[in-house]
């Protein structure tokens, strides 16, 4: 089975490589960009019958830092 | 006067932070984070520079859950001095040893110069060398160093003075200009600059002495 972690810094915390994106994207005439948030996808392949509640124990002590990253659970 | 460095992969200021380490007078022993423990009798731990684990997944993140992190953290818990420059202050962070986050800088640069400092704190075994409000000039080298914590977090580092450097001019996006601060205990010193860097003559400069050498005057005198 699968598991996807998306991090993400926490709205509130300021994210200057999306700000540098979304710059980028203006200098090739994308108007309309308002916002770039940049995060990691995590793929975890796992043993069966890993529940959720593992993953999100991965993700408190390991994959995301909570202090500044906030993070999405599919599975 | 005994101090430890510890080397993770990576690390490329530890020999360094041993050479400060020893002229300020500490037997030195390096550990590799294999172990998981520290040599008996360990005044002092370095937390050094570097690259730990190639800054995967986050900087310092593997390293603070590495096998010789728990010897770390009982160190820190039994009162015992801890000094961690720069990668050393963002695994600090990472195992929650000191509060906050280091984010990629502001400007989005790697940043290597000379950077000026004033000294804001001068209650702790790392800064009574100094006088309060001197200016330093100690190196940095990092692309990680924008201190960030929430706004309470920033309020109380300040309400309790532990705040022990900030840098005159920000180079990084720092919250308040944050350049390293200290433990409420006042014995874990985490800082973006690298004193063990402006500690010899041949170094062209030796502002950072004072620092490795307060703790030994700290030891010494307890």
């Amino acid at each position: 089975m699968k598991a996807k972690v998306t991090v993400m810094l926490k709205s509130g915390v300021l994210d200057p490589q999306g700000e540098a994106v979304r710059h980028a994207l203006g200098a090739l005439g994308f108007d309309g960009v308002d916002g770039v948030r940049q995060g990691k996808l995590i793929e975890l392949d796992l043993a069966d019958g890993t529940t959720q509640a593992d993953v999100t124990a991965m993700c408190e002590k390991l994959l995301a830092n909570t202090v500044i990253e906030s993070y999405t659970i599919e599975m | 006067m005994k101090a430890a460095v510890l080397v993770f992969p990576g690390s490329n200021c530890d020999r360094d932070l041993a050479v400060a380490f020893r002229a300020a007078g500490f037997d030195t022993t390096m550990v590799w984070h294999k172990e998981t423990d520290l040599p008996s009798g360990i005044d002092l731990v370095g937390v050094p520079g570097g690259f730990s684990y190639g800054d995967y997944l986050r900087c310092g993140a593997i390293a603070a859950r590495s096998p010789i992190a728990g010897a770390l953290k009982a160190h820190g818990d039994r009162g015992g001095f801890v000094f961690a420059p720069c990668n050393g202050f963002q695994i600090l962070t990472e195992a929650g040893m000191l509060p906050g986050a280091l984010l990629r800088n502001a400007g989005l640069k790697y940043i290597c110069e000379t950077s000026a400092l004033r000294v804001e704190e001068t209650e702790s075994a790392f800064t009574q060398g100094y006088d309060r409000g001197q200016v330093i000039d100690i190196p940095i080298a990092h692309h990680e160093g924008n201190y960030t914590a929430d706004a309470e977090t920033i309020a109380r580092l300040n309400g309790e003075n532990r705040v022990a450097f900030r840098y005159v001019a920000t180079p990084n996006g720092a919250t308040d200009g944050i350049a390293g601060i200290l433990s409420d205990n006042r014995r874990v010193l985490g800082m973006m600059p690298h004193p063990e860097r402006a500690s010899d003559p041949l170094h062209g400069g030796t502002d950072g002495a004072a620092l490795f050498r307060g703790v030994a005057q700290a030891l010494v005198s307890a």
